[in-house]
């Protein structure tokens, strides 16, 4: 058990390190340094850089060091918590994330709740009843979840729901509410605005996790001891629910690290069409604008978070499952 | 392939041959690709999807030719125009036209075009249009259209109305899937080389390099692709090419996309390597090349298809949303994706849903290269029920 948690551990290190040279590499690919990106704004409004405060800057940054002394300035910045500057929202990136960070956790903790209740028991129902009509319509669903981008359930959805009732679907406050002080009456707002795009942003998950879910069910459903369990007399339901279902569940606390990537995905681009107050559209925002400190703190966290979420559930798969926890030893 | 169900004639190997004479020929005998396709023919929705993959294949080539007006020609005047449905037949007499679309000034004095079918605009087979290059020679006919259009929007045919330039949806959505599906065609062979390479070496040399190479797919695999791509694709300066954007717009949505070739031919090299047919081979003295590729490689040929089929997928999806997001191909460039980009933001939408259709195509497109991936990948499991 040891030798397992310490390789994954290491693992999960190592797994960070590729994904911080990753964001680097991003950050560092348009053409010119930052600063030069930096002065070209300040000129835009006017304001003239002169040339020894762009060396400052330089230097400040180490732009001029060389490129392994940057990545280790720039890593170790980060480790404490100095993301860098945000010159499309004049402010810290840490600052700009922690404006929407309250609203994309929700978004994101929301629609894999949504996910869960509503995939497991679609996938268990498909599998005990296999080739029922039922069955065939969370398959089709299923496909058809998988095989529609985000972005068009979103803009087709938040289409019907403004021909159909008027209400447009966007943003996650009412104008009255937005600069408010935290209240009831907000938090209720907040909450009835979450609804379509957690449903939404929820879908494609559905459609795998229901897919997965069914197989899985499938597989326990033909092994012996379920017939010996019938043979003994137990319900239907009991039986169903007290061994296979057990099994099968397994493999899906590892998928909701899974389903994380695509949540992170599919949240930059729903916050896009419905113009969402998070940091997916804060991201879309800064890559457009060229703003590569806020644009690599957003990819490098969201590659870290996946990576912590999957650590976190291959612990909590050793710990469920002793198959894969003695397979280490 | 045709008469897959009948007994095999052009693939048979002499031990086939010798087999067949011991029983007076009564027994029949396939090859391992005639028993792919029986089981894939009986997979109805396969087939199904099979042919809807081949005709928007068939799209690529023929683009120009189905589409009725010049893609590029925009005309304010024309703008939103409502798609004007195609009507076959008058009154009892078989004949091809549509409404004309009439002008006239809404109270606020716009320009606004209505179908008035008192008048019709004659619809031509094979008729002339604007000039276009089919496999190198320079063309003018297409398949229907208004012969000869003129720049009035009177005498036009817009099938699927126009977007906000006045250009005909239509015809750009013919060009459209074109540049999509090739985007998935450059995408698939790189992933394809780096995929069977990258996954060869892993399962040959296994150890060290196995473990680096396993390693670092599951982490490409562990960072969320819309924001790596996003992040890429935002580097690329916007003066860039057409084509060489369309590079490496490829290269950025293959990048994922190799990952999930190379676990599956490691996967099926390390599980064949165990079987008996390939210890016979080793037995009988067959060098390593011959090994791996006559004996090795045919029978992960069929998993390598489907395994491109869904990847194929997954790259139409990522180039529609990197385009739809404006960092993708941009314009001049007509991709599904730029053609979506237009429709971005709901108060279009609401005045011109058409837009949305290529949204639809694309469902189509994505829906048919999974369910023939499934079929191809079902029909390859000689264990499968």
């Amino acid at each position: 058990m040891l030798a397992f948690l310490i390789r994954r551990f290491i693992y999960a290190i190592i797994a960070m390190w590729a994904v911080s040279v990753i964001s680097f590499v991003i950050i560092n690919l348009p053409a010119g340094d930052f600063v030069t990106t930096y002065i070209a704004t300040q000129l835009a409004t006017g304001n003239l850089v002169l040339e020894d405060e762009a060396e400052s800057l330089r230097d400040f940054y180490g732009l001029n060091d060389p490129v392994y002394v940057q990545y280790s300035k720039w890593i170790t910045r980060i480790l404490q918590g100095k993301l860098g500057f945000s010159f499309e929202f004049n402010a810290p990136v840490e600052t700009v994330l922690a404006m929407n960070l309250l609203n994309t956790l929700l978004l994101g903790a929301g629609a894999i709740f949504f996910i869960w209740i509503v995939a497991i028991p679609i996938g268990i129902y498909s599998a005990v009843k296999q080739y029922s009509p039922g069955d065939y319509i969370a398959t089709f669903f299923g496909y058809l979840g998988l095989a529609i981008p985000d972005f068009l359930i979103a803009l087709v959805v938040a289409y019907l729901i403004f021909d159909l009732t008027g209400f447009l679907a966007t943003d996650l406050y009412s104008a009255e509410y937005r600069t408010a002080p935290w209240s009831f009456a907000k938090a209720w707002d907040l909450a009835k605005h979450l609804v379509l795009p957690v449903i939404i942003l929820g879908t494609a998950g559905t459609a795998t996790l229901i897919r997965i879910t069914r197989a899985n069910l499938l597989d326990e459903l033909k092994k012996p001891y379920v017939t010996t369990a019938r043979a003994k007399g137990l319900t239907e339901w009991q039986l169903i629910m007290k061994y296979p279902v057990r099994y099968a569940l397994n493999p899906v606390i590892s998928l909701t690290a899974y389903i994380l990537p695509f949540i992170i995905s599919g949240s930059v681009i729903l916050s896009t069409v419905l113009d969402l107050p998070t940091i997916g559209r804060d991201f879309l925002r800064a890559l457009t604008a060229q703003d590569i400190y806020l644009s690599g703190a957003v990819i490098l966290f969201s590659g870290w978070l996946t990576i912590i979420g999957t650590f976190g559930s291959d612990l909590l798969l050793a710990w469920v499952d002793p198959r894969i926890r003695l397979e280490g030893d | 392939m045709v008469a897959g169900s009948q007994v095999g004639t052009q693939t048979d190997t002499p031990g086939e041959l010798a087999d067949r004479a011991d029983d007076e020929g009564e027994i029949e005998v396939m090859s391992q690709r005639q028993l792919i396709w029986r089981r894939f023919k009986r997979h109805r929705i396969a087939m199904a999807a099979t042919v809807v993959v081949g005709l928007l294949y068939l799209m690529v080539i023929f683009a120009d030719f189905l589409a009725t007006n010049d893609p590029y020609d925009s005309n304010a005047d024309r703008q939103y125009t409502p798609p004007q449905w195609l009507r076959f037949f008058d009154g009892a007499k078989p004949d091809l036209h549509v409404c004309k679309l009439v002008g006239k000034r809404d109270e606020f004095l716009r320009k606004v075009y209505e179908p008035d079918c008192d008048q019709i605009v004659d619809v031509t087979l094979f008729g002339r249009g604007y000039e276009y290059k089919l496999l190198g020679v320079t063309l003018d006919r297409h398949l229907f259209g208004v012969d000869d259009p003129v720049a009035t929007a009177e005498d036009s045919l817009f099938i699927l109305g126009t977007d906000v330039q006045g250009r005909d949806q239509y015809s750009r959505l013919m060009l459209a899937v074109r540049l999509s599906l090739l985007i998935g065609l450059v995408g698939i062979f790189i992933a394809l080389v780096m995929g069977t390479m990258l996954g060869a070496v892993s399962g040959f040399y296994g150890g060290f390099v196995d473990n680096l190479i396993q390693r670092s797919i599951e982490i490409i695999r562990s960072i969320p692709t819309v924001p790596l791509y996003l992040g890429l694709a935002a580097a690329f300066p916007a003066d860039w090419s057409v084509e060489r954007r369309f590079f490496a717009i490829t290269i950025v949505v293959s990048l994922f996309a190799w990952t999930e070739l190379a676990r599956v031919v490691r996967g099926r090299y390390l599980a064949m390597r165990q079987e008996d047919f390939v210890t016979a081979a080793i037995t009988a003295g067959a060098s390593q090349r011959r090994i791996i590729f006559r004996h090795m490689l045919p029978s992960f040929y069929s998993h390598i298809t489907a395994a491109s089929s869904l990847s194929l997928a997954f790259m139409v999806i990522s180039e529609t949303t990197l385009s739809f997001l404006g960092l993708g191909l941009l314009p001049p460039a007509i991709s599904l994706g730029t053609l979506l980009f237009s429709a971005q933001n709901l108060q279009t939408v609401a005045l011109a849903p058409w837009l949305l259709l290529p949204g639809l195509v694309v469902v189509i497109l994505v829906l048919a290269l999974n369910f023939m991936g499934d079929g191809i990948r079902d029909a390859a499991d000689p264990y499968g029920s």
